[in-house]
């Protein structure tokens, strides 16, 4: 989709590169930590919780519920003004991740603490798609 | 921190620059606006200061403080973890002062964000969209500070119960200490009512939840226990003082935003003080926005987890109320120039040395300062004393 407006978008990393390149592809991907069963959030080269080098990819189950939420009646830049009102949300995951999104494709009236959720892709171009949820 | 620095530094000056709309001042010139106050309070001169502490959005900010002053410091500090920074400083200076790196520390804060227009959409400056804020936070749309606060209160109330009503309280006590503070740039009568009917930002938060977008600086003047009994201004001493962190702007791994490490902080400072909270004679807690100080004042322990709501009911933090606080009319009323923590300190400070006239607690020994520093990132606790 081309637009005049900048929409802030993410630069991967080396490390982060494998959550946007699944992503691309319709996968939702966390890091996880064979020596301590940590699933983690965001990607980084080690365990944060147990300092091992040995994380590794594992695909993620898109499920979870909306830990907390707020509907934006101010934009945060020019893009998403396009967008108002839209709601943001922390989702906890299936697997215990916390992760930023905005809930699609919901009437905003809705949303609720709780509520169940899961992962669709917002593609940006051929090489970006946003993890979002929607009401599952 | 060693029981041993309690009342060993005190706070000798406090000042605030001009403040509110302030066109044609820059930041810095606000800075040394209140520097120089704050040091003649103390009957002290620039010449005296051999070390600065400062942060602004700006990078480097004690060496351009220090120029601007034509001080050449022998210590400095720029540490920026967010609105909790100058309290930070204090604690910084207490160590420096202790070991003999300094002997007169200047702390200043200072910005134009409201002549500026810079907060304009509520948000900060962004990182780079390489940093995980850049990539997991910034391409949602995210309202910073405001979004955090907005979903915490949006928590507050499904656990608890709370309602905006009680969120407004909080913005109409400060509003009432507001209408006692000459300085203050707020002053005009509001009520629930009002603040319930001003336009949301991100919900459950309305405009009048949110701190005001002000121009303005502060400084405060710590010296040596024993230096600042021959100063001019009566001591306020720092009897308890803790700081701790949890995270940066991508709070993805604290289990709970309604249990964000206040209570482990201001227990350390309370030990450091040897004092409790039930001690405590004037009470200033950050007023970012509304919710942080129904949290805060849970997490404080001055009530119980989920009962902020009726807590603060029926104008309890107002002038004449049960449990008074931020009497100065706080970052919701008094003025928020981006930051707000050298902002407590002053007030403290004047409550303790019994200069508030109107709005003056009667017979006030100990004071509490809490801050919290980003989104619920960091905590600090001070207790000061005379």
């Amino acid at each position: 989709m081309m637009t005049n407006l900048q929409r802030p978008l993410p630069q991967p990393t080396d490390i982060t590169q494998p959550y946007w390149s699944a992503a691309a592809k319709g996968q939702l991907v966390y890091q996880h930590c064979p020596d301590c069963q940590h699933w983690q959030f965001y990607p980084r080269a080690f365990c944060v919780r147990c300092g091992s080098d040995a994380i590794q990819w594992g695909e993620a189950s898109g499920e979870g519920v909306i830990y907390t939420f707020t509907i934006n009646r101010r934009a945060a830049n020019a893009f998403m003004k396009t967008r108002l009102p839209y709601a943001v949300a922390m989702v906890q995951t299936s697997e215990g991740v916390k992760t930023m999104a905005n809930i699609v494709n919901a009437d905003l009236d809705s949303l609720y603490i709780g509520m169940p959720v899961r992962v669709v892709f917002e593609q940006i171009n051929d090489d970006l798609a946003l993890p979002q949820f929607q009401p599952a | 921190m060693s029981q041993s620095l309690s009342r060993s530094i005190a706070i000798a000056g406090v000042a605030e620059s001009d403040l509110g709309k302030v066109p044609g001042k820059s930041a810095l010139e606000l800075q040394a606006q209140a520097a120089h106050a704050a040091l003649g309070e103390a009957g002290l001169s620039l010449k005296d200061v051999d070390a600065v502490f400062a942060h602004t959005d700006d990078r480097f900010s004690s060496l351009q403080v220090a120029e601007y002053l034509g001080i050449t410091p022998r210590y400095v500090d720029s540490t920026n973890v967010g609105g909790m920074s100058n309290i930070v400083h204090i604690r910084h200076a207490m160590n420096a002062i202790a070991s003999g790196m300094c002997s007169v520390a200047l702390i200043t804060y200072g910005s134009t964000q409201l002549s500026d227009g810079s907060r304009k959409s509520g948000a900060v400056a962004a990182d780079s969209p390489s940093t995980a804020r850049g990539q997991f936070i910034l391409p949602y749309g995210h309202l910073s500070p405001i979004g955090y606060y907005a979903m915490v209160a949006q928590l507050h109330m499904h656990r608890y119960g709370t309602t905006p009503k009680d969120l407004a309280e909080v913005a109409v006590a400060a509003r009432r200490w507001a209408q006692l503070n000459p300085k203050a740039y707020r002053r005009e009568p509001t009520s629930i009512d009002e603040v319930m009917a001003s336009p949301l930002m991100a919900d459950p938060l309305r405009q009048r939840d949110c701190c005001l977008v002000t121009d303005g600086g502060g400084a405060l003047v710590v010296v040596s226990a024993e230096r600042a009994r021959a100063l001019r201004s009566k001591p306020v001493y720092v009897q308890g003082i803790a700081e701790t962190y949890a995270h940066h702007y991508t709070p993805f791994n604290t289990d709970d935003w309604l249990d964000t490490g206040v209570a482990a902080t201001a227990q350390a400072a309370f030990d450091m003080a040897g004092v409790t909270r039930e001690d405590m004679d004037v009470v200033q807690i950050y007023d970012h926005f509304t919710i942080g100080v129904l949290q805060s004042l849970e997490e404080l322990g001055f009530c119980k987890r989920g009962e902020s709501g009726a807590f603060v009911a029926d104008g309890a933090l107002a002038p004449g109320g049960r449990f008074p606080i931020n009497t100065s009319g706080g970052g919701l009323s008094y003025g928020h120039p981006g930051m707000f923590g050298i902002f407590l300190v002053i007030e403290a400070v004047r409550q303790l040395r019994g200069e508030c006239g109107g709005r003056q607690i009667a017979d006030a020994q100990l004071a509490l300062c809490h801050a919290p520093g980003l989104v619920f990132s960091g905590n600090t606790t001070m207790i000061l004393g005379v």
